[in-house]
């Protein structure tokens, strides 16, 4: 819902970097997106593809890593990938749980030549 | 070709003016708390009642976050020192308040005579949690008619959250709403969260919210 000002974000970012590396063109960015960011990637390339026209990364493509949710039990340290909505721990069963992977959004690199 | 290792938060950009925003508030000794909940849960009943309680002892203000309208700015008005309605409708997104939103509505409040400003985001479970705005506090309402899954749903607002309010506990006798069942899931995900049971309606557990607001404006004056 939020995308547009993300992905221009993604586009100033890239920019500036492009262009401090002096490159003259933009080939890939690879971003990181967690499963519970709320982000959609089919989204973010949709206003990238009308953000970036007429930049260095027009056509550049958008390679997107998911990251799966991973929780953390309070009581006992178990990490684990919650299977459904309810955020039990598998091992002790413990309802305390604090997110340990997942949120993150963020660029992890840029392909330029 | 040239691979750039970047690591750079995509939110950063908001993250940079919500600290900004931040150290003007803290500058001027004005608090922030901000109202988070689905529409209609009850965050403009709870600014009105806030206000009017504590109309006296705090001098409030009030920015406004609505796709469209000033309904809400109109209503809180008369209570107010100062009120700013922001349109998300006429900015790039509209489903949430962003820093730099907060950033242009702190320019046009008196921030000197103020303690405390009530910021009411935009109803959304969703989209207000990835965006902070400077605030010192930030307060999610669930009301009783929503449901008691709403933290098994919508876990990121929860999880960030330093109060959870239940409205309209009036309503309690005719809805089907576990409030242990609530407050289990929601201690869960967030261990400090305090949580007030209230109707804004008859009143009931308002004294106990303001009291929260007033020693968190206490604390953050003390800070400083």
């Amino acid at each position: 819902m939020h995308e547009l000002g993300v992905t221009e974000n993604i586009v100033n970012i890239t920019l500036a970097k492009a262009g401090e590396a002096q490159a003259n063109k933009v080939i890939q960015i690879n971003l990181v997106v967690g499963e519970m960011s709320g982000f959609v990637p089919d989204c973010i390339q949709f206003y990238f593809d009308s953000l970036s026209k007429d930049t260095i990364a027009q056509g550049a493509v958008l390679q997107f890593e998911s990251v799966p949710t991973q929780l953390r039990c309070r009581s006992c340290s178990t990490i684990f990938h919650p299977p459904d909505t309810l955020w039990a721990c598998p091992e002790c069963g413990g309802q305390s749980v604090e997110i340990f992977k997942g949120r993150e959004l963020y660029i992890e690199s840029v392909e330029v030549e | 070709m040239k691979k750039i290792e970047v690591i750079q938060n995509v939110l950063e950009a908001n993250e940079t003016i919500a600290s900004r925003n931040q150290q003007l508030l803290d500058k001027h000794k004005v608090s922030a708390i901000n109202i988070m909940s689905a529409p209609g849960a009850g965050k403009t009943s709870l600014i009105l009642q806030t206000l009017t309680r504590l109309k006296g002892r705090l001098n409030m203000a009030v920015i406004e976050g609505d796709v469209a309208s000033t309904v809400d700015a109109e209503k809180v008005q008369s209570k107010a020192k100062a009120v700013v309605q922001i349109n998300t409708g006429n900015m790039p997104e509209s489903c949430s308040l962003m820093a730099v939103m907060i950033e242009s509505a702190l320019r046009d409040m008196p921030l000197d005579n103020i303690d405390l400003i009530l910021i009411e985001n935009v109803g959304n479970l969703i989209c207000p949690s990835e965006f902070t705005l400077g605030e010192h506090k930030r307060v999610v309402i669930s009301s009783l008619p929503e449901g008691d899954d709403k933290p098994i749903k919508y876990p990121l607002i929860f999880i960030d959250a330093d109060a959870v309010i239940i409205n309209k506990m009036d309503l309690l006798p005719h809805v089907d709403f576990d409030i242990a069942a609530f407050r289990r899931s929601i201690t869960g995900l967030n261990p400090k969260v305090e949580v007030f049971e209230l109707s804004c309606k008859t009143s009931e557990g308002m004294e106990k919210w303001c009291s929260w607001v007033l020693e968190q404006v206490k604390t953050n004056a003390v800070k400083r």
